[in-house]
């Protein structure tokens, strides 16, 4: 099977408190800690163990600036074939429509069973693989968490809903589906694994080579546009406690015995 | 100004909750929206839910068809596209139904779209002013959206004060789906399996997160949760790491919970983990980032490192005991 597999680099929250710049219209990205945003990395391994199971190849495919390169090639390190940079000015301010209308046109570049996505990256919206699916016309399920590939036409995917219940679909190939987290266990990637692939060639295409036009992509076509960034404040928020550790251990066992947090 | 429609999902008959959002969010965009309801579904739980809607909507769209009998969004994003007008501003909830139907919607109607909507500030022209959240809730965008050609927007749920006046005593109109073959059938639902500790009847809770960074680390917070007398339930990274039970999990594709105490520890409070928090119990966060999100709804915050700060907790505890 030909899987694709759409990956965004994204800032690592687990690893940096996201501040906003001094005047609102972007955080403050020097310092930040980038990494592939977490969903992706579930879908790639899958894309993987899809492959190991009856052949085929994996590509990996991202629209970014050549910094997401690195993303790119850790995929590549954990077992992906193939990379594929999309990247142009043009595609700069481009919203999820915008995203979804590059990845298309790259992916009628190719010819793919499968197309993987996360199910959603930093900015939430869980938008750009059903906007994708719909554009190219194929079936599309979100939030999957297991697929099962022993029929060459279909493939059984569950579906992750409400209260963790899991919803069985069948879905006919070629078809789109959003990849959540939890549905394997992502294998590591060393130095090592990286260094393995560093000078394998990654080609990139433009908006030239896609065949877009300005007025598709980028923030000119863009419906959504982002005005500013913000810290809301919201309610009274909690009431911190202050002083030494000890002093907020004291505390902390006060307000639990008040409130029968210690039985 | 273009029409509004709020797609409502339902369950045993009962509309969700979001149906009473959706009216105070459609009025935050336009005070004058007259918004009109739709619901999909097929037999008696069906006509049920459209009658319980015209309390509320001054007209329920009803389709009726074996083939919407669940929930499937690949037939329901079929049915829409077949008597959506183009220009129209659609409004659902931004939850495991809206993420599968949604996105593409908004393709197929050449429409504007946005996920996850937590405000609205009204409407400049055919812009649409709105709040939404980034980067886990950790800073919030205002975002314009240009809905000359139409508009899907998805709504955080709980968010919206419901809408409780109840005075619209609309009609129900019967629609047809139309041609609703899709490329996906659904076939069942698997339901979560019940494990070891039923932590939706725990009183104490002590919930731990993704800094918690070790499976090893996790020895502190069961010997915390011993020392209070707790469960411990956890949020989803650490079910995703295999470290607890899928049943430990807190969040909306987890349990809802509801304690009188929850002690969150390495969470950074996420929408999706604390809609899982119900009854409203005193939420205590330790968390190292003092702008860690769950910090603005919890009742009371620490900033420490829970690594050092869970040991010497658990000490007094026992100390004092
Ligand atoms: C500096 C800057 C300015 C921006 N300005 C705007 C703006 O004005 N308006 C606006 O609407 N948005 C803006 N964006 C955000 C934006 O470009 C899209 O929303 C975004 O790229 C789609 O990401 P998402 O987080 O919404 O993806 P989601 O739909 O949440 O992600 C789901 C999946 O889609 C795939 N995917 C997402 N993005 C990519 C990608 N780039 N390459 C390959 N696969 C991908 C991945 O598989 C991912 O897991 C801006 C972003 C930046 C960095
Ligand atoms: C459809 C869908 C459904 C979902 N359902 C759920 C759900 O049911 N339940 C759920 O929990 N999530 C759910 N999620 C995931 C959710 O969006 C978040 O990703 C998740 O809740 C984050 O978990 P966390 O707070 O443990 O991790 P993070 O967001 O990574 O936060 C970790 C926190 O720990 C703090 N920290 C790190 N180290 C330390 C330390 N040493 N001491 C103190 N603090 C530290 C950090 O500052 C940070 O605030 C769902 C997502 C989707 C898309």
């Amino acid at each position: 099977m030909e899987i694709l597999v759409c990956v965004k680099r994204v800032p690592d929250t687990s690893e940096n408190e996201i501040e906003v710049s001094k005047d609102g219209a972007d955080i403050e990205r020097d310092d930040l800690v980038y990494s592939v945003n977490e969903w992706d990395n579930y879908a790639v391994e899958e894309a993987i163990q899809i492959k190991d199971k009856i052949g085929g190849s994996v590509t990996v495919i991202t629209v970014g600036d050549e910094e997401a390169e690195e993303v790119l090639r850790r995929e590549m390190a954990m077992g992906a074939d193939n990379g594929i940079l999309l990247d142009d000015e043009a595609f700069e301010g481009s919203d999820g429509k915008g995203i979804a209308t590059i990845l298309k046109a790259a992916v009628e570049k190719g010819k793919y069973d499968l197309i993987l996505t996360g199910a959603q990256a930093d900015d939430g919206a869980a938008q750009v693989g059903g906007m994708l699916a719909a554009m190219l016309d194929m079936p599309y399920a979100s939030l999957v968490n297991s697929v099962d590939v022993s029929d060459a036409k279909k493939l059984k995917v569950g579906r992750e809903i409400e209260g963790g219940n899991q919803e069985m679909n069948e879905i006919e190939l070629p078809c789109v589906l959003s990849i959540q987290t939890g549905i394997n266990e992502p294998r590591y990637v060393g130095i090592r694994g990286i260094r393995k692939v560093a000078s394998v060639e990654i080609p990139t295409y433009t908006a030239s080579d896609l065949g877009l036009g300005a007025d598709a992509v980028g923030a000119g076509a863009a419906k959504v546009k982002r005005l500013d960034y913000f810290v809301p404040e919201l309610g009274e928020g909690a009431e911190m406690l202050e002083g030494s550790t000890e002093e907020k251990v004291a505390k902390l066992i006060e307000l639990l015995k008040a409130k029968g947090g210690i039985k | 100004m273009a029409q509004f429609f709020a797609y409502i999902s339902h369950g045993d008959g009962v509309a969700d909750d979001a149906a009473l959002e959706m009216i105070t969010a459609a009025k935050k965009i336009d005070p004058s929206a007259s918004v009109t309801a739709i619901v999909t579904g097929s037999g008696p739980d069906l006509d049920k839910v459209a009658n319980e809607l015209t309390a509320s909507y001054p007209e329920v769209w009803k389709f009726n068809n074996d083939a919407l009998a669940y929930p499937n969004a690949e037939v329901i994003r079929k049915a829409l596209v077949n008597n959506l007008p183009a220009d129209c501003i659609l409004l659902t909830t931004h939850d495991t139904l809206g993420m599968d139907l949604a996105p593409g919607l908004s393709i197929k109607l050449d429409s504007a779209y946005v996920a996850d909507v937590v405000d609205f500030e009204g409407l400049e022209g055919s812009d649409i002013k709105l709040v939404r959240q980034e980067f886990s809730g950790q800073v919030s965008t205002h975002v314009k959206c240009d809905a000359g050609n139409g508009a899907v927007l998805t709504l955080r749920p709980g968010v919206f004060p419901a809408d409780e006046s109840k005075s619209a005593s609309g009609n129900v109109v019967d629609k047809d789906a139309g041609d609703v073959s899709t490329k996906r059938k659904y076939l069942e639902v698997v339901v979560a399996e019940v494990g070891d500790v039923d932590i939706t009847k725990s009183e104490i809770l002590v919930s731990v997160g993704r800094g918690i960074e070790d499976q090893d680390n996790l020895e502190i917070v069961h010997e915390l949760a011993e020392a209070m007398g707790a469960d411990v339930s956890c949020s989803r990274p650490i079910v995703d790491a295999k470290w607890l039970e899928k049943s430990r999990q807190v969040g909306t594709s987890g349990l809802t919970v509801k304690p009188k105490v929850y002690l969150a520890v390495g969470i950074s409070g996420s929408f999706q983990h604390m809609g899982g928090i119900k009854g409203n119990p005193f939420v205590i966060a330790i968390n190292k980032n003092p702008k860690a999100p769950i910090f603005q709804v919890a009742d009371v915050g620490v900033t420490e490192d829970i690594l050092e700060f869970i040991p010497e907790l658990t000490e007094a505890i026992n100390e004092a005991k």
